[in-house]
């Protein structure tokens, strides 16, 4: 029962259609803890090469588009799937996936079968980056 | 006949549009202050070891008592446009090597101590000799030997690997000149080294530095001095055949 699997499948976690992905957990994203997580440049930070104008950072990246209003172009299930694999868009991209290890050659010890952030941690940051919309930015 | 279709296929070649990229030292992306302390012997720190270097030159090592210079000569001439045509194919072991691996090879045939890859000696003698190519254009000869090695150095420039999923170019070509948050990233250019890093402290080799930006994008680096590391080396001295070699370079 492929069809039946792929529905059940579907109304789980993480489920994906064309342009993104639903939720990770069941809790809730906490906009703060994700602003906190993405000023710690310990944990790969977006600001490595991306820039929020909001945020009192001098040292921000411009690899990658700017995130100022980034809410008003795209929605929760847009964010979250360009964080946890943006190859689903573009094979060759650049940005890392932060939550998938699929595909990945020799990773350092410490970080094999790790991914970048957890489930959780993939919630918070969308959380915060849904508070980036063009009012906002104003 | 057959030479209508050589020159035929000589034409095609030499037709092929060649997008070349702009070659650029990294001393072009430094802040004006690093780059005075690379340009003034006396400020730059990474100087000593030139001196170091031509005391370890003339100092007997090994039971025969014989020193670098007893079978070379003065490294001012004997040395001279030998860093910017390395690494190179080793004629007794049949294996790449670059200068660290050579002085290995030669102080260990002299019966000397061991000298470990990164260790002050090689750092100092792998300076005073690519001091002697200061401004010398790195040129490597390929020749159809090289070709397999310098084959497998682009495999490795150009695979995405570690954690973070990333290649060389992708970050050495596609962006260089952007700013990844403070920095500026650079071509990856590698002929400047031996360098003094500022942000080491202390002077460092080629293998170093692929070590440190394979660990920052979280990969298993490939040993400093192994095959994999020499072959990424030629790779990238081929890719940067005419920046002139900057030994000792200093870097942020």
């Amino acid at each position: 029962m492929p069809a039946l699997a792929l529905g059940i499948w579907l109304q789980g976690f993480g489920a994906a259609n064309a342009d993104g992905l639903a939720p990770l957990t069941g809790q809730p994203g906490d906009p703060s803890r994700g602003e906190a997580l993405l000023l710690d440049m310990q944990r790969v930070s977006c600001l490595i090469c991306h820039r929020i104008s909001s945020l009192d950072e001098r040292d921000q990246g411009q690899i990658g588009p700017a995130l100022d209003g980034v809410a008003s172009r795209l929605d929760n299930m847009e964010l979250r799937q360009r964080i946890v694999d943006a190859r689903v868009f573009n094979p060759d991209t650049i940005m890392p996936p932060y939550y998938s290890v699929t595909g990945l050659v020799d990773v350092a010890d410490l970080y094999r079968g790790r991914t970048i952030y957890d489930a959780q941690e993939v919630e918070d940051v969308v959380a915060y980056l849904l508070t980036l919309t063009e009012e906002a930015n104003r | 006949m057959r030479r209508r279709c050589l020159s035929a296929l000589l034409a095609l070649a030499f037709c092929q549009p060649v997008v070349a990229e702009e070659l650029r030292s990294g001393y072009t992306y430094m802040e004006p202050a690093t780059q005075a302390m690379q340009d003034d012997d006396f400020l730059n720190p990474g100087f000593f070891l030139v001196d170091e270097g031509l005391r370890l030159w003339r100092q007997p090592m090994g039971p025969a008592g014989q020193s670098c210079a007893d079978c070379h000569g003065p490294v001012e001439r004997e040395m001279k446009g030998v860093a910017a045509r390395y690494p190179v194919l080793d004629a007794g072991t049949g294996k790449l090597v670059n200068l660290e691996r050579k002085i290995q090879l030669e102080t260990a045939r002299m019966g000397a101590e061991p000298l470990a890859y990164e260790s002050p000696e090689i750092l100092s003698l792998t300076t005073l000799i690519s001091y002697q190519s200061r401004d010398m254009p790195m040129q490597p000869e390929i020749t159809p030997q090289l070709q397999p090695f310098l084959d497998r150095g682009r495999k490795i420039y150009e695979q995405r690997r570690g954690q973070l999923n990333l290649s060389c170019p992708q970050c050495h070509v596609d962006h260089a000149g952007d700013k990844l948050r403070g920095d500026v990233i650079s071509q990856g250019q590698v002929n400047a080294f031996p360098i003094y890093r500022l942000l080491w402290g202390e002077p460092g080799s080629r293998h170093r530095m692929f070590e440190w930006c394979m660990q920052s994008i979280r990969a298993r680096p490939f040993e400093r001095g192994s095959d994999e590391f020499i072959e990424l080396e030629l790779y990238l001295v081929q890719r940067g055949a005419g920046l002139v070699i900057e030994a000792p370079g200093v870097r942020r």
